[in-house]
Parts: C-alpha cells; structure tokens; sequence
C-alpha cells in the first residue's frame, strides 16, 4: 500500500507573525489551530487528531481540552525540530489510511520573545546530550555554529561561494515583499549580504533566519473526505523522512555534506510519481541559506557539489524556473518551523498566493529540515 | 554571575573516563572491546558487533582538518570576551572525528587536510578541553 493521494491538507491557519507577542506560544498556537480548522469548514470537536509541533508549545492533551474536541483518536509525536512538521504529515496520512482517525491537526506556536533563545533551546534537548556535552563547552553554541562546518567543508570541495549563498537570501526577502505578514519590509541586495556582519563563518547575518512569534497549523483529512470540503483540494502525493548518518552528532557524520533528506526524497519521489523535473514551486526549509543549497542538491535538483551554480541566474526567483520559497521563508518572513512553508505550498496550490502566486502552478513542494540534519518532503498536487 | 561563567561538562559513568584523560593532557576515544572498533562520542554499545564492553586507548592526538567554523558573535555571554575563535573538526588517525579550538582564534591557515596536532586548553568548571595546533 502507497500513501501516494491518500490525504489532503484541507485546512490551512497562521497567526501575523511578529516579534514581541503579547500571547503566551500555547495561545498563538491555539489562534493558528482555530484559524486552520475554520478554513477546513469543520467544528473543532471534529478534529479527532492530534500532532502538536515544537518543544515549546502545547501537548495534544491541552490543545485537545481547549478546542473540545469530542474524541481523540490519535496523538503522535515527530520530535524532529525543523523538518517535524513534514514528517508529521506522514504520520497522520499513515493513521488515516488506516481508519484510525479522520482529521488530524498539526499545529505550532512559538514566543521566543519571552522564551528560551536558539543557543539555549538546543541544548535542553535530550537527543543532543552529546553535543551539549563535547561541543558546548568549546564554545560550539547555536544552530549557525554547529552547521557551519558543513557549509564550509562544501565551499571548500566544491568551490560554493558566498556570493551563491547571497542569492539565496535576497531571492527570498523579494518574496517576502510580495507578502503581507512577512516581518522583513526592506528589500536587501548582494552587496547588502556581502557587508553583513559575520555570525559564524561562513554564515553572515543575512544568511541566517529570523527569531519570531507566532503560531500556524494545518489540517489532514481523507482524500474522499476532501472533495466534500471548502476549500480546492490539494492531494498529498509523496511523503517521506530521512536521517542522516550519525544523525546525533555534525561532527561524526560520514559526509557531512549530505543531508537526511538525501535518503527521503527519493522515496517521496517514487511515491508521488514524478520527478524533481515536474516540481512548479518549493517552499524548502531555509534555516540558513546554504541547507536550501544543500537539500536542492540532495533531492536531485542538480548533482552534489552544483548547487553553487543552480541557485544564481534567477532560478530561484518568482517567475524563474523553480520559484522558492514564494512567502519569505524562515530568512525573511517568520521562524514559523517550517509550518510557514506547508501553509504557503498548500495557497500556491490553491491559487490563493495573491501578487505571489506562481501562475497555473499544479505541483510543488515543501520540506523539513532539524535536529542536526533530519529532514522531511511532502510534494502536493491540485487534484 | 552564573550566567556569564562558561558552560561546564556534566560527566556521566559513560564519558568520565574521556574527561579524567583530558585532565592529564591525554585524548581517550572509547574502543569496543570485543571487535576493535573506535567511537567518538561515547555510546552504550558497539554498532557494528553490539558488544557492551568497552576499553579507553590514548589518541596519537595527530590528524587532520575535515572541516572549520570562526565564531564572529557569541551566543553564550561566557564566550563574549574571547571573539573571534576558531572551531575545528578534526579526523583522527584512529579513524574518529573530534571537535576542538584551533589555535590561532582567526582560523587563518586553515585547509582541508591540514595536520595538526592536539593540545588542552583550561574551559569551563576547570575542564580541560581540546585544542588543535598545525604540526610541525
Ligand atoms: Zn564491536
């Protein structure tokens, strides 16, 4: 049995995004919930599954007794940071397949303003024990510290510049400008990148997402059910996760520039019947700018080590060949975990991405990336 | 106070033994005792035969440069006085990856595959941590 067109996203939620909310992330995430389950035309006591995202949001438990919902089927977990939302579509799309359960809700919120920041969060993690252990006290802290040597060993193999990095981020911040809540309003160019501060070489600060609040959310229903829903239908065709080798530890990883989704994408492919070829718009997930670079070239985009040259020319841009990240992605719209670029695959798909809309597009895709190089694809047809 | 003091190791039964060589100037990477085969970081069991059994041999400490990173902004208020330093992946010659500092703070004169050789450096609770050097 396939999964391929076995569910839709039926519902689509997210909060502005700002920074300095008001709202505690259990509320922004409980306003995204409500927003996504209204948008699927259901009551919140259908939803009869959950997925929270995030490790600072609400378990399934509490969203479940703050939106009354009638019977909880289905809970899970897909602790895998930025790539848990991707992979959370698979596990609900497998729990539907199987009767288990009818809709289930993926939902995040997130208030870093008054929470734990990104060098602190990692480390209160218990799959990074190690690396808090070894790593922490050098002074090997935050998420851009950590992925920087991968970044800096393809440079080094594979000639990628930072110039072809500062593509990638002013690509995404003229996407963000066609977008109403998106936090970035200036539009920035190379040069801007170029004079940047250095965070963690060879990551400027423009090449590094944002810190934001806010929440977002999701439905998954039956593909049969769909077809009784609001809103056009957008199948899920192909869905997968991979992890990495060594997935606890950067360091100890054989290639250290081959990313989890190298070994997913193939699988999500397969399923959904088409090849890299057939994608119209990617929304992929854009921690930082080179992990874009990296999973273009993981997912067989272009070969390994070409990535460098695939990302410039205009390619990337909203009218080029393969528009990314159509909503600003997490460089320059919000660090919504990924959440974000499932909401915008699913309006581009639907044909309501507004002055951002990639016209007559039928096929896209979105990804996952976390927790040190995990990664998730879900690639979704209007249907 | 406690909050710009750098961030300490919290030694476990399975790491102590790693700690107490870098503490006399040795670097110690865990061996399954059963097969042979070399690990870095510490686990439980060996992966390839499964073995629980363990034995701690000293590193050559010699190797070279897989991979780098020069820390420009410090994330944690303990380091804020050190900017810029260097972060070096290192392969080793028993054929496992270690992280340390690299001695000159700029990176300059990092490469792919230059040898280098380890040292200790005073961190964090008084632990002593690795630091990489060019050989010769
Ligand atoms: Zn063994």
């Amino acid at each position: 049995m396939s999964l391929r067109d076995k569910v839709a996203v039926t519902g689509i939620g997210e909060t502005a995004y700002r920074r300095g909310a008001t709202r505690s992330s259990t509320e922004l995430q409980l306003e995204a919930a409500l927003l996504a389950i209204a948008d699927a035309g259901l009551a919140p006591r259908e939803i009869d599954g959950i997925i929270p995202i995030g490790i600072t949001g609400a378990p399934a438990e509490e969203l479940a007794t703050n939106l009354g919902v009638a019977e909880l089927r289905y809970s899970a977990l897909t602790p895998m940071g930025g790539a848990s939302s991707i992979a959370a579509i698979q596990t609900a799309a497998a729990a539907i397949s199987a009767g288990l359960c009818n809709h289930v809700l993926i939902a995040a919120g997130r208030n870093v303003t008054s929470g734990a920041r990104a060098g602190v969060r990692i480390h209160q993690m218990p799959q990074f024990h190690l690396v808090t252990e070894f790593e922490l006290p050098l002074g090997a802290i935050a998420p851009a510290q950590l992925y920087a040597p991968m970044a800096r060993r393809h440079m080094e193999l594979f000639g990628t510049t930072s110039e072809q990095l500062g593509e990638i981020a002013v690509t995404v911040r003229g996407h963000a400008l066609l977008n109403d809540n998106a936090l970035m309003k200036k539009p920035i160019t190379l040069a801007d990148h170029q004079g940047s501060r250095m965070i963690a070489d060879p990551f400027r600060l423009l090449d590094c997402s944002l810190e934001s609040d806010g929440g977002a959310a999701f439905v998954i229903s039956a593909a049969d059910q769909a077809l009784d829903m609001p809103q056009p239908r957008v199948l899920v065709s192909g869905i997968a996760e991979g992890h990495p080798d060594s997935p606890s530890a950067i360091t100890q990883r054989p290639d250290m520039t081959r990313l989890g989704i190298a070994k997913g994408a193939p699988r999500a492919f397969a399923m959904a019947g088409v090849t890299p070829a057939d994608i119209q718009v990617a929304e992929i997930y854009d921690c930082f700018t080179w992990v874009v670079l990296c999973q273009l070239e993981d997912m067989g985009f272009c070969g390994k080590g070409e990535g460098g040259a695939f990302v410039q020319g205009g390619r990337l841009r909203l009218g080029g060949a393969l528009p990314v990240n159509t909503h600003g992605g997490l460089l320059s719209q919000a660090h919504m975990l990924g959440l974000n670029h499932v909401v915008e695959l699913v309006r581009q798909l639907r044909h309501q991405a507004d002055r951002r809309q990639v016209q007559g597009v039928q096929l896209g895709l979105a990804t996952g990336y976390g927790d040190l190089g995990d990664g998730a694809i879900a690639i979704m047809r209007r249907g | 106070m406690a909050e710009t003091s750098k961030p300490a190791p919290h030694p476990s039964p399975l790491t102590q033994p790693y700690w107490d060589g870098t503490a006399q100037g040795v670097l110690r990477i865990q061996h399954c005792a059963a097969c042979g085969k070399p690990r870095h970081y510490p686990r439980y069991i060996c992966d390839a035969c499964h073995s629980f059994d363990t034995v701690w041999k000293d590193s050559t400490g010699r190797g070279t440069v897989h991979s780098w990173t020069v820390a420009h902004h410090a994330f944690h208020p303990g380091f804020a006085g050190e900017l810029p330093y260097a972060l070096v992946v290192v392969d080793l010659e028993e054929g496992v990856r270690a992280l340390g500092r690299f001695a000159e703070p700029s990176g300059n004169g990092l490469r792919l595959g230059l040898p280098v050789r380890v040292g200790f450096v005073q961190g964090g609770g008084g632990f002593a941590l690795p630091v990489f050097t060019p050989e010769g």
